[in-house]
């Protein structure tokens, strides 16, 4: 990472500090989503008059409220679809999504599906806590086999949502996921989400001691931020376990969750092929009325 | 090498003491407003200006700054399972 200026002027340039202290409980990680997006944000450069945010519903869904740009806090599940509205009345704004895993994949599952399928030009972070925490606690989709919510008193039969991998699957042009507690690598793949046209999905595995940790028993803060630690890894790490390493090695990294980017395509985003098709059709219909059309 | 605490910000997560790879932070003795101990720099310490601490706090409350003249030590060594526990 290249200079790094001082905290007090990213404070200053960046934060509604008259918001803070933010409403997140002690250790919870969503405060740190906001901190890396402003690094990011610095080392690239960007005026925040030409930053839209939007955020749907939940503890996640507050981040816009303390990032100084102007930000949409919409209707749970369908930030995406006001981002894409942002995005397609001003393509030049840098729209960026602060969601949660059920903000973004239980009720808004769909336009998650259809805005990474589109691949609409949007950067989403997705702080993924495994649980939905504004609410005390219900099931989230994402919820590992196992957890115990209040709606899952006796552990979650279900299969959960692999955000990433999804994403990854319907074409996203960049997909990233780490823990939130790294803090080097969250800021690398925001910036670099925020200069991919298309569809950028930043998943951010973020520890939510209130009504994900206690319940689960997974100890105090640290010991919560440290499970994070122990049940990941980095995806080169997991491929070169399953081709050399011993059958107990590879069952073990099974158990695991992916860490690191996903992909990292070149594509057009969804603005970017339709203004080409528009510019196409315009040709068109010049040369048919005998205007300056090339053809 | 000043390390900043603005103490009504912190919930006292302890994160930033926890993780400081050279264990260079300690609980200060008074309560803020919050009813917690924020952290402080312990008096004797070998902190090396790599900034985890102020990263890794989820309430934006450590500001760590370098002295002009003070020899910066980079923090390379913090990236993926390098950090100290
Ligand atoms: C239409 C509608 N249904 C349900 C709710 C209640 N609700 C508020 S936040 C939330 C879950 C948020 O979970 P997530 O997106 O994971 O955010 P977290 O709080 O975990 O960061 C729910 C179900 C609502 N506000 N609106
Ligand atoms: S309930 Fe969970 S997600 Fe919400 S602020 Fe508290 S710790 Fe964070
Ligand atoms: S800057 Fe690094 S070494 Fe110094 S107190 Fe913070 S975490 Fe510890
Ligand atoms: S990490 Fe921040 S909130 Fe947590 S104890 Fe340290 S200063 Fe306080
Ligand atoms: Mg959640």
């Amino acid at each position: 990472m290249s200079e790094m200026i001082d905290a007090n002027e990213i404070r200053r340039k960046y934060l509604r500090d008259g918001m803070l202290p933010t409403i997140f409980c002690n250790g919870c990680g969503h405060g740190n989503a906001i901190d890396y997006t402003f690094w990011a944000i610095e080392e690239l450069g960007i005026n925040m008059d030409d930053v839209a945010l939007a955020s749907g519903i939940g503890c996640s869904s507050r981040i816009p409220g303390y990032i100084n740009a102007d930000g949409l806090h919409t209707t749970h599940g369908r930030a995406l679809a006001f981002a894409t509205g942002i995005k397609a009345a001003n393509p030049d704004m840098h729209v960026i999504v602060f969601t949660g895993d059920g903000d973004c994949t239980g009720i808004g599952g769909n336009h998650f599906i259809h805005a990474a399928r589109r691949n609409i030009d949007m950067t989403v972070i997705l702080l993924n806590n495994f649980i939905y925490g504004m609410t005390g606690g219900q099931l989230a989709p994402t919820a590992p086999k196992g957890s115990i919510a209040t709606t899952a008193p006796y552990g979650n039969i279900e299969q959960p949502f692999n955000i990433s991998e999804l994403a990854t699957a319907l074409g996203a042009a960049y997909v990233a996921r780490w823990p939130i507690f790294y803090p080097y690598q969250p800021i690398k793949s925001i910036k670099e989400g925020i200069q991919t046209p298309g569809f950028a999905l930043i998943e951010l595995m973020s520890p939510c001691p209130t009504a994900y940790g206690r319940r689960n028993k997974l100890g105090e803060i640290d010991q919560l931020w440290a499970w994070y630690e122990q049940n990941t890894i980095l995806i080169e790490d997991y491929e070169k376990t399953m081709r050399y390493g011993t059958e107990e090695e590879k069952a073990a990294v099974k158990e695991k969750f992916l860490i690191g980017i996903f992909q990292k395509a070149e594509k057009p985003g969804f603005f970017e092929a339709y203004d080409r098709m528009v510019k196409k059709l315009m040709a068109n219909d010049d040369a048919k009325w005998g205007g300056g059309g090339a053809e | 090498m000043t390390i900043t605490i603005i103490e009504d910000w912190c919930k006292g997560c302890e994160l930033c003491i926890n993780r400081c790879p050279t264990s260079s932070l300690e609980k200060s003795k008074d309560l803020n407003k919050k009813g917690v101990y924020p952290p402080r720099l312990k008096e004797e310490n070998e902190c090396n200006f790599c900034r985890l601490c102020e990263l890794i706090c989820p309430d934006f409350a450590i500001t760590v700054t370098q002295e002009a003249g003070e020899e910066r030590v980079q923090k390379q060594k913090l990236i993926l399972g390098g950090v100290a526990r």
